[in-house]
């Protein structure tokens, strides 16, 4: 039912002046940091990309995931420290599984696990900071509003 | 510990289609251990369960969320007798025990599984479960090493390993299964038991089993109360026959 | 082994006559064609000394046992009636064994039974109210004490010529002989082996046999399947489990064209069969052409096994 609800998404053309809402859970000690340093480098990223700052993927669970969905987010996305270089040893692994989890899930409930990705990144990687909003964007962009926004 | 995993969510959405306002309840018991009704993945089926009827009902549904200590103890039930009153269903994601402990004290509220329980298990690392016991009420494990060929030997013989053991595994499925024949006689080998295995283990009393009915049990000195008036009802019963007794043999 | 005759069957009388026994299966047809028993009855009649009758194999449904064997009956082919425990728990399969002697069966292999996975309905529940030893032992005292499991009395005794399987290629090995003592503890009079491919490990396990006397107690058959191709060689080995075929075997059947593979397999199953009869304790083979019943007549020809003995 998901897939095809998602290629029903895809193949609508995305509505007029369609802005995504995006959440982003960003880890203090890499992306949030990235995302610091690409503002101070004065490097433009997509607005409409909410940052909600945790002390380490680690502290993002399942439900946070879910409700972003719930209360209306298009595309959820988890940026978390290089694999190996948590600072709590291995959070961003226990994130990676979440996520993991989540996307089945979402396919599960017909939101569909495109709109959930995991990223992995450091503090001073402004630049893929950056390419990584863009790409959700697109992606969130083409695939048009989340189905429960569409109700 | 009692192992669960969750229902898929198109099951638990079609037993719910006609009710709005529902809670779901949770257990912190053996689920919460096993991750599959405790307090955390009430949240997360609540969230789930109202993103699926959002897309595929195509309505908005309210819940209520709660978790109780235990669904397989009386005193519990008590706590969410509020939210029972202002709910028109229950999902309830205990074990099948608990399901019915709720039934019992709500009769008026349709009570759902939002889980299918999977037997008595132990963890074996993080994340994983593997059944040891199926409670058939007449324990052999003195006899088998410890290992119990009842949960863990795929056809539950008591001669074996059978034809389909190889390299320790069982032909059912070589890659998960373990033969627990061949666990059982490395076993005895190790604590010098082999005898127990020369030996024909006669056929099983399976009248202790749920083959035998519903199973109770009684602890006589705590249900001491209910047994005190049962010897107090037969006294009564018994003098009211004696009188009768007495009143025929004057009349005639 | 005692001179009295447990059941009197033919294959009972082969034994005691000190001749090498020969026996076949003969699958029942996968629904109610009388003609498809009636058709392999033909080709096996006075070929083998028994044939064994599968009881629904590898749990895919066929026709039941007892029918099938008592039309063979009919046929003139003396069948060896399997039971396995999976289908049916202590009160259905004593009933099936009274049923099975007033039909005129006299010969009945006790088998646990291949788990339901294996077969065409993966989603039943199964039975297993016992095992396989379990099952010889009821049997046995029905026969020899005249008794019910339950130790009521019988209404009218039977006499039945017990058999089990035994798979000595089965872990752990060194446990395999003593399951076997078990059998014959519970009452087998005699064993059909799963098939051998190793002879090396089979002749180790006849000779644990023969030293712990067992082969004094009950007559072991030899089980054996041609292998027709290379490539049922390598399926068996991968994939049916307690089943190892030696690398060489497998090369050797590879080694000639694949016209020619089939005929290869005989070549190798008649070596076999040579092989077997000078193990010790070796009383007899089990040819399992599985749905190639029309080849057991030029096997069992081939293997200058006939003429069978008339006893």
């Amino acid at each position: 039912m998901s897939d095809h609800q998602e290629q029903v998404a895809v193949k609508e053309k995305p509505a007029e002046g369609f802005v995504p809402k995006i959440v982003a859970f960003t880890c203090n000690f890499c992306a949030y940091a990235a995302a610091d340093l690409a503002g101070s480098t004065r490097t433009e990223y997509p607005v409409n990309i909410k940052l909600i700052r945790v002390p380490c993927t680690g502290r993002v669970d399942v439900v946070h995931l879910l409700k972003a969905f719930e209360h209306g987010a298009d595309g959820v996305y988890v940026a978390g420290c290089l694999e190996g270089n948590c600072h709590f040893a291995e959070g961003n692994y226990w994130a990676k599984r979440r996520v993991r989890y989540a996307k089945k899930i979402l396919d599960e409930i017909g939101v569909g696990s495109r709109r959930l990705e995991m990223f992995n990144l450091s503090a001073a990687m402004f630049g893929r900071f950056v390419e990584v909003a863009n790409i959700m964007n697109d992606r969130i962009t083409e695939m048009g509003p989340s189905p429960l926004n569409k109700k | 510990m009692i192992v669960a995993e969750q229902k898929p969510m198109e099951e638990i959405a079609e037993m719910i289609k006609d009710f709005n306002k529902i809670l779901i309840l949770g257990c912190g018991g053996c689920v919460s251990v096993c991750l599959s009704g405790g307090e955390k993945e009430v949240g997360i089926m609540a969230s789930a369960l109202k993103m699926f009827v959002k897309n595929n009902q195509n309505r908005d549904i309210e819940i209520k969320e709660m978790t109780i200590s235990r669904q397989c103890d009386w005193e519990y039930f008590d706590m969410v007798k509020d939210a029972m009153a202002e709910v028109e269903a229950c999902v309830c994601i205990g074990c099948g025990a608990g399901v019915q402990g709720l039934v019992d004290v709500y009769p008026n509220v349709p009570i759902f599984p939002g889980l299918n329980t999977g037997g008595l298990a132990v963890g074996k690392v993080p994340g994983v479960w593997e059944e040891r016991c199926a409670g058939c009420g007449n324990c052999i494990l003195h006899l088998t090493g410890g290992l119990c060929p009842i949960a863990r030997c795929s056809k539950h013989i008591l001669n074996g390993p059978c034809g389909g053991s190889e390299k320790g595994m069982c032909e059912v499925d070589p890659k998960t299964i373990e033969c627990v024949w061949h666990l059982i006689y490395e076993r005895l080998k190790s604590i010098g038991k082999l005898d127990n295995i020369y030996k024909i283990m006669p056929m099983k009393d399976w009248s202790t089993s749920s083959d035998g009915g519903v199973r109770h049990l009684t602890r006589e000195d705590m249900a001491k109360l209910d047994a005190e008036e049962e010897h107090k009802k037969n006294v009564e019963l018994e003098k009211k026959a004696e009188e009768a007794e007495a009143a025929a043999k004057s009349q005639g | 082994m005692s001179d009295e005759l447990k059941s009197g069957s033919n294959l009972e009388k082969v034994f005691k006559g000190g001749h090498f026994a020969v026996t076949c299966e003969c699958g029942p047809p996968k629904g109610a064609d009388i003609e498809v028993i009636k058709k392999k009855a033909s080709y096996i009649k006075g070929k083998v000394d028994a044939a064994n009758v599968t009881d629904n194999q590898t749990a895919v449904v066929r026709m039941s046992s007892i029918a099938t064997s008592a039309i063979l009956i009919k046929e003139g082919v003396e069948p060896i009636m399997q039971m396995v425990t999976r289908d049916r728990n202590r009160i259905a399969a004593q009933s099936d064994v009274f049923g099975a002697y007033a039909l005129g069966i006299r010969n009945m292999l006790c088998l646990t039974g291949d788990h339901q996975k294996f077969g065409n309905h993966p989603r039943a529940k199964n039975v297993f109210d016992m095992d396989s030893i379990q099952l010889l032992d009821v049997v046995r005292t029905i026969r020899d004490e005249g008794k019910v499991n339950s130790g009521e009395e019988v209404e009218g005794g039977i006499g039945m010529f017990l058999g089990a399987a035994e798979n000595p290629f089965g872990d752990p090995f060194e446990f395999r002989v003593h399951r076997l003592a078990k059998k014959i503890a519970a009452g087998a009079n005699f064993i059909q082996t799963q098939c051998i491919y190793d002879m090396d490990r089979f002749k180790t396990f006849m000779k644990q046999a023969v030293d712990m006397g067992l082969t004094e107690k009950c007559y072991i058959m030899a089980g054996l399947t041609p292998l027709k191709s290379a490539g049922m060689a390598n399926y068996m080995n991968k994939f049916v489990a307690g089943i190892t075929i030696p690398q060489p075997l497998i090369d050797r059947i590879k080694g000639v064209e694949k016209g020619q593979q089939t005929e290869e397999g005989i070549k190798i199953l008649m070596e076999q069969i040579e092989e077997c009869r000078n193990i010790p304790g070796v009383a007899g083979a089990h040819i399992m052409a599985i749905e190639w019943e029309e080849k057991v007549p030029e096997l069992v020809e081939r293997a200058k096994l006939l003429p069978r003995p008339q006893v």
